[in-house]
């Protein structure tokens, strides 16, 4: 019985796989590819393909996506004159330079030997240099603006630097992704690699992938940050989450990112 | 949110032409129904309740909103080009607040 809805399963997203697989191979985005060396999955599947067709024939198109009235913010953010210092983002970087950013991030920034994200680069930016106030992770500021930023690498190969001084964040991201807990029990890889694909209720489980975030999620009705997204998570196997920009997080995100190698960046992607 | 609605109308078309015009707003929608976890309070209605495009000042689509609709309206129409002119796009939400947005429509 289990054998039969296992092959039933694969047929189905196979089927699945193909007609998206066509009607993109035109457009040259790659939603599902061969996995990084050391990789546990067999193939990397973008969470474009867990999706419905309706949902992603939103995010296609630009006009549609609810996402981008996000990037239309971020696009003023970067122009805008903010701080005591009276700068803006516009001022210090072209918008042509972001182009690689949202593949390549996060990384270890080599002056603050520390791993940062997008996020927390606009908020370094934003004390250090602007001398403004820092964003919150889900304003509609920071959504903006980050959407933005990594919108410019849409459609590049994700992208991540796992050795040198990133190694020991990538070992931790990788502990927490196999570590069990909460009430359930469960860990990030029962559902999104032992299981992905199958139905939990009514939603499938995708590989969870993080190259399309922030995400426009239907069910949020605006866009998210990855890191809640894995709050989300941590709370359906009912453990306490971490902060949003928590250390944890922060390596998690790193290690998903190498997960993804190799994925074309879909941000600002629409989800359900 | 302060944001510009978003307006796509083709830059020319052909008189007799059916063009599709695509809009797109930014806005909660929140629907009256859901309670403030901490307060324990209904949060009042607020959701954008008519959409009105104009050609020419001659109304040519009206969309009346209820609380069912998702947040950050998409709204699609066709449109029958009788001329060239000057589309007029308004939403009205229930606190009365108006957001427009104008395009100008030429035919070749």
């Amino acid at each position: 019985m289990n054998i039969r809805i296992l092959t039933g399963g694969i047929a189905a997203l196979t089927a699945l796989g193909i007609s998206i697989g066509g009607a993109l191979a035109a457009e040259g985005k790659k939603h599902s590819i061969k996995p990084v060396a050391g990789s546990p999955l067999e193939e990397v599947w973008s969470g474009y393909r867990f999706a419905k067709p309706t949902t992603n024939q939103m995010q296609d198109d630009d006009f549609e996506n609810p996402g981008m009235t996000w990037y239309d913010i971020g696009e003023a953010n970067w122009s805008k004159k903010d701080g005591e210092a009276g700068k803006s983002c516009a001022e210090c970087h072209k918008t042509e330079d972001m182009k690689g950013v949202g593949a390549r991030y996060p990384i270890v920034d080599p002056k603050l030997n520390k791993l940062m994200n997008v996020e927390e680069r606009v908020n370094y930016c934003r004390k250090t240099y602007m001398e403004a106030k820092p964003w919150k992770y889900d304003s509609n500021d920071m959504l903006g603006t980050v959407i933005y930023v990594k919108a410019q690498s849409r459609g590049m190969p994700v992208n991540v630097k796992i050795d040198g001084p990133a190694a020991t964040y990538f070992e931790k991201g990788k502990k927490f992704y196999y570590q069990r807990r909460g009430q359930m029990d469960m860990s990030c890889a029962q559902c999104h690699e032992k299981y992905y694909g199958k139905l939990i209720r009514m939603n499938t489980l995708s590989q969870g992938q993080s190259n399309g975030f922030p995400v426009y999620r239907l069910k949020w009705q605006k866009p998210g940050s990855l890191h809640r997204r894995f709050k989300g998570c941590n709370k359906q196997v009912r453990s306490t989450p971490f902060k949003t920009g928590s250390d944890e997080y922060m390596a998690l995100e790193l290690y998903l990112a190498w997960r993804g190698t190799g994925l074309g960046v879909e941000t600002p992607a629409v989800r359900n | 949110m302060a944001i510009k609605p978003r307006v796509k109308v083709p830059k020319s078309a052909k008189v007799g032409d059916t063009i599709q015009i695509k809009t797109l707003i930014s806005h909660k929608m929140e629907t009256g129904l859901r309670k403030d976890k901490k307060t324990g309070k209904k949060i009042p209605r607020q959701i954008i309740n008519m959409f009105v495009a104009k050609f020419n000042g001659k109304q040519v689509f009206q969309a009346k909103m209820y609380p069912s609709i998702s947040a950050n309206p998409y709204i699609a129409f066709f449109l029958k080009v009788p001329e060239a002119g000057e589309l007029d796009f308004t939403w009205t939400d229930d606190s009365g607040k108006t957001w427009s947005a104008k395009k100008k429509l030429a035919v070749s």
